[in-house]
């Protein structure tokens, strides 16, 4: 593909119908998360190298890259889940609130931090129990009932299966399964919340709603989504980073990212030279 | 001329292979029938003469030519329950290490073991059971049982060693590989991010495994049990070296009793008379039916297992 | 952390921890089935033990001979009865026939296998004794063969289902006919886990008493041919452990440390010629 006479504005900026308050350069928002000279490994093989970056409270902040490049497993150490995986081993140092979160107990950790998967994954129980499962292990203050429906409130979702909670989770569509893991993770009221490419499995209506709401939450929760989709992090995101095998190239507000990139590789990327 | 000879032979080749191969895949199929076949055939004096009451009657009299089963399938039953009450748990329990909690290079080995005990003979389990348990179970377990829990019926009259209690504790040995084998391997199949999903939401790693985990793979978990409950139901040598083979039907755990393959192994080559023996044969059918309700719904399970993974809503 | 975080923990270390003993009890029967064996049958396993036949009632010594000879003989008409029925019946699925008929012969041996063995032992007993009026070695390899049929047969129909169509494709192409592709390719390249499936299927039988009880019964002595009631080594145990002579106990003890040990012995060959090849399904 013969990019030369592309304009570096090839990514559709045009808010598709969205309020989009936090388009400018974002009003200056404290940091919630420091990602501070982290190397990555898996057994021998290093997958991230010297990851330096800060994630903006109550803003939406997008990884971007080719695949392979190390954002899915940088999302992952946020809330610890690469300790699922025996010869995964990190160093440096991840701060949630100026505390270090490798040293926090990790259950709690995950409580504050959230996480919602590529592919939903519904527990097979009914779509209130769902929601209820982090309240309840985690020993909620309101009654449970109230939660679910305020969590389903903010994931867009009540109206649809308020009346039928008891329902199998399975008999949802698969954008609707989607929201319901958002859903279920914001039960929880976690301070990030982190989504792993939280639409590739989905169509293009789910995933606009999904998109939607994302903006939305951001005002309670700070966002960090993983897309491999870059005019989803165009729209979706104030910040964006650039991820290339393992490096973090390029970090800027998102406007600035894609229009003026500061990085000949973050242009070749964004203009489709690659991945 | 020649090619077309060559080909039609080569054709006939693969017939008669056909055929032959036919033949022998068709003939299980004969002999099962037949065997079903034979079971009732041979048990229709007893059906005859006792009907529905074979099932109700606690007179097992060879010589006034009485026969009822009850206290066989009681023994049966309360053998298989004592079993399934130690097991399931037990099963269940190294099933979840073998799966969640032990790295592959751990759990296969001890599958393989657990695999190996699974392959020990009936009457090696009897044979151990009557040497080792039986004088276990009477100088230790049973006194102390009577002296903490002997205000149930369940631990009170005599012991001796041999009895229900005995039996359903050999069971239990012997059908743990079958709940563990087949458990682990439907724990196994649970998807990576059912467990992870869990752990996100701030769960300890035993919440994830017994409120996530274990759930979704309920279905199969359940076929592992009534495959271990028919397997239970059908042993013979080792029940009948340690269960005392007394037609008896009793509240107490310690009373010895007898159970359908016991009473059938025992008796069947001194059975007397037609009306005898094939009354030992209807028990015999009556147990063949029940292993296959049990199998067919174990199957079932599987099958739940199996589509429910795949059960995702459409986007 | 508070309280309640802390409690969860303990719980869960806990619950984790008794998974693991629940493992280690189910694992270390294993190891204590060998070692009582071992610990009481181990000195008297001698050259008499394989040797003699077993002395006049009541009196010590002797040995096994004849049921060790028994069951040798038996597992081999056995075999040669039950394997080729299931072999060639797995053939048949794997490779010729349709949906509705493997459904049915599927089924079949689904019940066959899950049928008790007293049960055959009952069938055996009625095809194979009640006509002729009398116990025999054949009736007991019957009743064994029985018992073996569906094991291989099923383990058959997997084994070659696994072999990928490329093979049967690239032989067919080359003017192959079906038959000639079976033979030369398809089983060829499944063989081993066929032949796992008939050493397990044999390690299975090996240990079976309940269906011998009414077939072959058993013999203080020698069985020539096959028309004669045989002793086996399973129902001897069953016989000695059950009587009143501390030397019979001796030797059961002996009987029951071999027949374990080569049963033993079958499945982990029987294994490990699985785990050499290349991936196939687990029996």
């Amino acid at each position: 593909m013969q990019a030369s006479a592309r304009p570096a504005l090839s990514v559709n900026l045009k808010p598709t119908g969205i309020a989009n308050t936090s388009r400018e350069p974002s009003a200056p928002s404290s940091t919630r998360m420091t990602v501070s000279k982290v190397n990555f490994y898996y057994g021998e093989k290093q997958t991230l190298f010297d990851i330096n970056m800060n994630i903006a409270q109550n803003r939406v902040t997008a990884l971007i890259g080719p695949s392979g490049c190390g954002k899915s497993t940088l999302l992952r150490t946020f809330n610890r889940m690469h300790e699922t995986v025996s010869n995964a081993r990190l160093e440096g140092e991840i701060l949630l609130d100026g505390q270090n979160i490798l040293a926090q107990d990790v259950t709690q950790l995950r409580r504050r931090v959230g996480m919602v998967f590529q592919r939903p994954n519904p527990f097979p129980k009914s779509i209130f129990e769902n929601v209820a499962y982090g309240p309840k292990i985690n020993g909620a203050k309101a009654p449970i009932a109230e939660i679910v429906e305020k969590s389903l409130r903010r994931a867009a979702l009540w109206d649809e299966v308020k009346d039928h909670l008891h329902k199998s989770a399975y008999e949802l569509s698969g954008g609707q399964q989607q929201r319901l893991c958002i859903a279920r993770g914001l039960a929880v009221e976690p301070e990030v919340l982190l989504l792993d490419e939280p639409c590739s499995a989905l169509d293009p209506i789910s995933t606009a709603k999904i998109e939607e709401l994302l903006v939305q939450l951001k005002d309670s929760c700070t966002i960090t989504i993983v897309t491999h989709n870059m005019q989803q992090a165009a729209r979706v995101s104030d910040y964006t980073a650039f991820l290339l095998v393992g490096q973090l190239v390029e970090f800027n507000p998102t406007p600035l990212l894609f229009t003026t990139p500061g990085d000949p590789r973050t242009e070749a990327y964004i203009t489709g030279r690659f991945g | 001329m020649a090619s077309r000879s060559f080909v039609s032979r080569l054709r006939e080749g693969d017939e008669i292979a056909r055929l032959a191969t036919f033949l022998c895949a068709a003939s299980v199929v004969l002999i099962t029938v037949l065997l079903v076949f034979e079971l009732w055939r041979q048990s229709a004096l007893p059906r005859h003469k006792f009907g529905f009451s074979f099932f109700l009657t606690r007179v097992w009299d060879p010589i006034a030519e009485q026969f009822g089963a009850l206290p066989f399938i009681y023994g049966t039953l309360v053998t298989a329950a004592v079993a399934l009450i130690i097991a399931v748990p037990l099963g269940i329990g190294a099933a979840i290490f073998l799966a969640e909690l032990a790295p592959l290079r751990l759990s296969d080995p001890l599958q393989f073991l657990i695999d190996l005990l699974a392959a020990v003979p009936s009457v090696i389990y009897g044979f151990l059971g009557f040497f080792v348990v039986v004088p276990l179970m009477r100088e230790w377990i049973e006194p102390a049982l009577k002296k903490s829990l002997g205000f149930l019926p369940l631990f009170q009259g005599p012991a001796y060693g041999v009895g229900f209690l005995t039996a359903g504790m050999v069971l239990a040995i012997m059908v743990i590989p079958y709940i563990i084998s087949v458990s682990r391997e439907v724990l196994l199949s649970v998807p990576r991010d059912q467990r992870e999903a869990a752990l996100a939401l701030g769960a300890t790693r035993w919440e994830s495994t017994w409120k996530v985990v274990v759930p979704f793979a309920r279905a199969g978990i359940m076929g592992s049990i009534f495959l271990a409950l028919a397997r239970a139901l059908g042993e013979t040598m080792a029940v009948t070296m340690v269960i005392g083979n007394t037609p008896t039907i009793s509240a107490s755990l310690f009373s010895s009793g007898y159970s359908i393959a016991a009473v059938i192994a025992n008796e069947f080559t001194e059975a007397t008379g037609d009306l005898y023996l094939q009354s030992l044969i209807e028990l015999g059918l009556v147990l063949f039916l029940l292993t296959f309700i049990l199998n067919g719904l174990a199957r079932l399970m599987m099958l739940l297992t199996t589509r429910r993974g795949t059960g995702m809503g459409n986007a | 952390m508070t309280g309640r975080l802390r409690w969860r923990k303990l719980v869960s270390g806990f619950m984790l921890t008794m998974t693991g003993v629940c493992a280690l009890i189910a694992v270390s029967v294993l190891f204590l089935i060998l070692g009582y064996l071992v610990y009481n049958g181990g000195t008297s396993i001698n050259w008499e033990f394989f040797t003699k036949l077993p002395a006049p009632v009541g009196e010590t010594g002797g040995g096994m001979a004849n049921a060790i000879a028994g069951s040798a003989k038996l597992l081999l008409l056995a075999t040669l009865l039950g394997v080729p029925i299931g072999f060639f019946g797995g053939v048949y699925l794997a490779e010729f026939s349709g949906s509705q008929v493997a459904f049915t012969v599927r089924y079949a041996a689904d019940l066959l296998n899950g049928a008790p063995s007293i049960v055959i032992g009952i069938f055996a007993f009625a095809v194979a004794v009640h006509p002729f009026g009398h116990f025999s070695t054949l009736a007991g390899s019957f009743a064994l063969g029985l018992m073996m049929i569906p094991i291989t047969l099923r383990n058959t129909e997997e084994f070659l289902r696994a072999v990928p169509r490329a093979l049967r494709e690239g032989s067919m192409a080359l003017g192959a006919g079906k038959w000639s592709t079976i033979v030369r390719v398809v089983i060829p390249a499944a063989y081993r886990g066929i032949l796992t499936a008939i050493l397990l299927a044999l390690a299975r039988v090996a240990g079976e008493t309940a269906p011998l009880l009414f077939t072959a019964l058993g013999n203080r002595y020698w069985s020539p041919g096959w028309n004669q009631p045989t002793a086996s080594l399973p129902v001897m145990i069953y016989t000695y452990a059950l009587s009143p002579y501390e030397d019979w106990h001796r030797q059961a003890w002996a009987a029951g440390l071999v027949l374990l040990g080569l049963i033993l012995a079958v499945n982990i060959v029987a294994r490990v010629i699985l785990s050499r090849g290349t991936a196939v399904p687990r029996s």
